[in-house]
């Protein structure tokens, strides 16, 4: 039995490749994250058929989007709905014009379009802007409308490109918790390309990390929170995350310093550990912390209740201190510390997925 | 807050505030100096035609059959111009925005080429192309169609003058258009022409406007290209600068009027053309 959507692709452009392999059953939603580059926006658009693929296979419910023959079928007759992060509503079109602008190509005559439109108004709790023109929305309501408008053609894949980047802060999170509630409803298949580590707890039940054109990591968002195999990822999460050679438990990092940890492994590894873990001294810490490394502090900024410290440690390190004691060790900029991080709150694992 | 999604943004609006420039002296004379020359050289001109108009015996003047001819066979041209713009240029503007070729460039070149083409040279190789011994005239006179110095030829010399105008004018405005529009309606199952229609074209809509403003202002100047390959003939192909040029050896007063009028037709498309009001008229 085949998965619902099967994609196996290959893009090739001068000087970049994204290769990614995906699998996924009807219902899930699934985050794409990495850093700026790594690919997530050429992922949604190939398996869009925007972008051409140079090598794969792409099926969905067994029919072949692209079977690597070079002639793959076009965007119209893939069954897909997609929300950019610019919402990019027609602005010549009222808002119900909008939304019924799909069935209408679909096929489905005026009366009927209108009044599906409306019903997907309904469900995302707009319909009173439906004879709006999308210059008269706030950036929640053209998104909202922008899925309605994507989910109006019934589509088996929704393909959503950062749809909270554009939004302020309170609105993408009202919207956030919405959206979630709507795929979590909808039959086929979410990809969600994000920047926040949110959206990857809230709305996806599994998570695809790229990095430079590559599937980095799949897992389960609890998964890949707690063992982060990207750098990127582990900033996202607000983990710390070396990587390093580990031999037993002593692991030698990158910059040429060591740590010991409780879990014996051999080969690449990471280790990772919360920045609440790690204590911050004047003077070298003295007595059983063996994970002590010298550094300077490159910025402090409050974090929640407690204070977030940046180090500069050969490599670089965050801690959360209490606000007490980051006055008590007068932490800005440019000041000396000691970090230290005992043995049993690092966490080791292997860096192949 | 208003969605910003999809609109074009005037760039003299972005450079408004600062127009008046940060306070670091006195402007000098010697570039204050040669600004005025300049700004009289414009001018000076145009004032005095409107001060020796004729203004009282204008009315008269306008409804002389000669003049009416004129008038009437100049904004018949230049419409017909217009539509033929519109029918030929659009597509060949959606062209050169929307596909990529290889020689894409090299043609848009040769678009261009008439927009620099000194107007009689226009008319010299419209007579090679379509006169009497030209190299498709020739056939077509043997199945008894001539073309030059006829109605026929004004609007073809006006075309050809116009089109590169209206073409290069929708071809900024439909790359201006974020194609991810184009993107969108096609996730939504829009065929291309679909997409031509529903999208692209109201998207663009004040653009074209602007191209065919620009075209039909254009062809209702043109005088080389018409007198060289459509001749003088009043009735058929005497267009208004034509008369404007023969009459002001004959009646002055005349030619003054006619220039008058052509004059305020200009002012109009630049206030038409103001990319506020043509921005806002869709909004």
């Amino acid at each position: 039995m085949s998965s619902f959507l099967e994609a196996d692709l290959v893009v090739r452009r001068t000087g970049y490749t994204l290769e990614v392999s995906l699998n996924a059953e009807r219902g899930d939603v699934i985050a794409v994250i990495g850093p700026n580059g790594a690919g997530k926006s050429t992922l949604v658009r190939a398996l869009a058929g925007v972008v051409r693929v140079s090598e794969g296979r792409i099926t969905c419910q067994d029919m072949a989007w692209d079977s690597g023959d070079g002639s793959p079928i076009r965007v119209q007759q893939r069954n897909i709905g997609m929300v950019f992060q610019e919402q990019l509503l027609f602005p010549h079109l009222s808002v119900l014009d909008n939304v019924s602008f799909g069935p209408r190509c679909r096929g489905a005559g005026r009366r009927e379009s209108h009044r599906s439109a409306q019903r997907w108004l309904d469900r995302l709790g707009v319909n009173e802007l439906s004879h709006r023109r999308p210059s008269q929305l706030s950036g929640g309501q053209a998104q909202r409308v922008a899925v309605a408008r994507a989910l109006a053609t019934d589509p088996a894949v929704l393909l959503l490109d950062e749809p909270f980047a554009a939004l302020d802060v309170g609105v993408a999170m009202a919207l956030r918790f919405e959206l979630a509630r709507h795929l979590a409803e909808f039959g086929g298949v979410s990809i969600l390309v994000t920047h926040d580590a949110i959206d990857t707890m809230t709305i996806a039940n599994r998570v695809v990390v790229l990095d430079e054109g590559r599937v980095a990591q799949t897992g389960t968002p609890a998964e890949v929170a707690q063992r982060p195999r990207t750098e990127h990822v582990a900033r996202l999460v607000g983990l710390n995350a070396l990587r390093g050679h580990s031999r037993g438990t002593d692991v030698l990092l990158l910059d040429g310093s060591r740590l010991i940890s409780v879990t014996p492994l051999d080969g690449e590894v990471f280790a990772s550990f919360s920045p609440s873990s790690v204590a911050l001294t004047l003077d070298e810490p003295v007595g059983s912390v063996r994970n002590r490394w010298p550094g300077t502090v490159s910025s402090v900024v409050p974090h929640g209740a407690a204070v977030r410290v940046h180090l500069d440690a050969g490599k670089s390190l965050i801690a959360d201190v209490t606000p007490d004691s980051a006055a008590r060790l007068s932490l800005a900029p440019g000041r000396r510390v000691w970090a230290a991080v005992k043995a049993t709150e690092i966490a080791v694992y292997g860096t192949a997925a | 807050m208003r969605a910003s999604t999809g609109r074009r943004t005037s760039p003299h609006q972005a450079t408004a505030d600062s127009a008046a420039g940060p306070a670091v002296g006195r402007a000098p004379l010697r570039l204050l100096l040669p600004a005025l020359l300049g700004l009289g050289l414009l001018a000076f001109p145009l004032l005095s035609l409107l001060a020796r108009t004729p203004w009282t015996t204008m009315p008269a003047r306008l409804v002389e059959p000669k003049v009416l001819d004129a008038l009437w066979l100049s904004l018949l041209t230049s419409t017909i111009a217009m539509g033929l713009c519109l029918v030929l240029g659009l597509p060949l503007a959606w062209v050169l925005a929307r596909l990529s070729f290889p020689g894409r460039s090299f043609l848009r070149g040769l678009v261009t080429v008439p927009l620099v083409l000194p107007p009689v040279v226009a008319g010299v190789a419209l007579l090679t192309a379509f006169g009497r011994n030209g190299v498709l005239g020739g056939p077509l006179r043997e199945v008894g169609i001539s073309i030059p110095f006829t109605t026929t030829a004004v609007v073809i010399a006006h075309t050809f003058v116009a089109l590169p105008f209206f073409v290069i004018s929708v071809e900024g405005a439909l790359r201006a258009t974020n194609q991810d529009y184009d993107v969108v309606a096609a996730t939504l199952g829009a065929d291309r022409w679909t997409i031509f229609r529903r999208v692209t074209l109201p998207l663009a809509f004040p653009g074209i406007v602007a191209g065919m403003v620009l075209g039909w202002a254009r062809s209702l100047g043109e005088f080389g290209a018409t007198i060289t390959f459509a001749g003088n003939f009043p009735g058929t192909t005497q267009t208004m600068p034509l008369y404007v040029y023969e009459a002001l050896q004959s009646d002055p007063d005349a030619a003054l009027v006619l220039s008058v009028i052509l004059l305020l037709v200009s002012i109009l498309v630049l206030a038409l053309l103001r990319e506020r009001w043509l921005y806002s008229a869709v909004r």
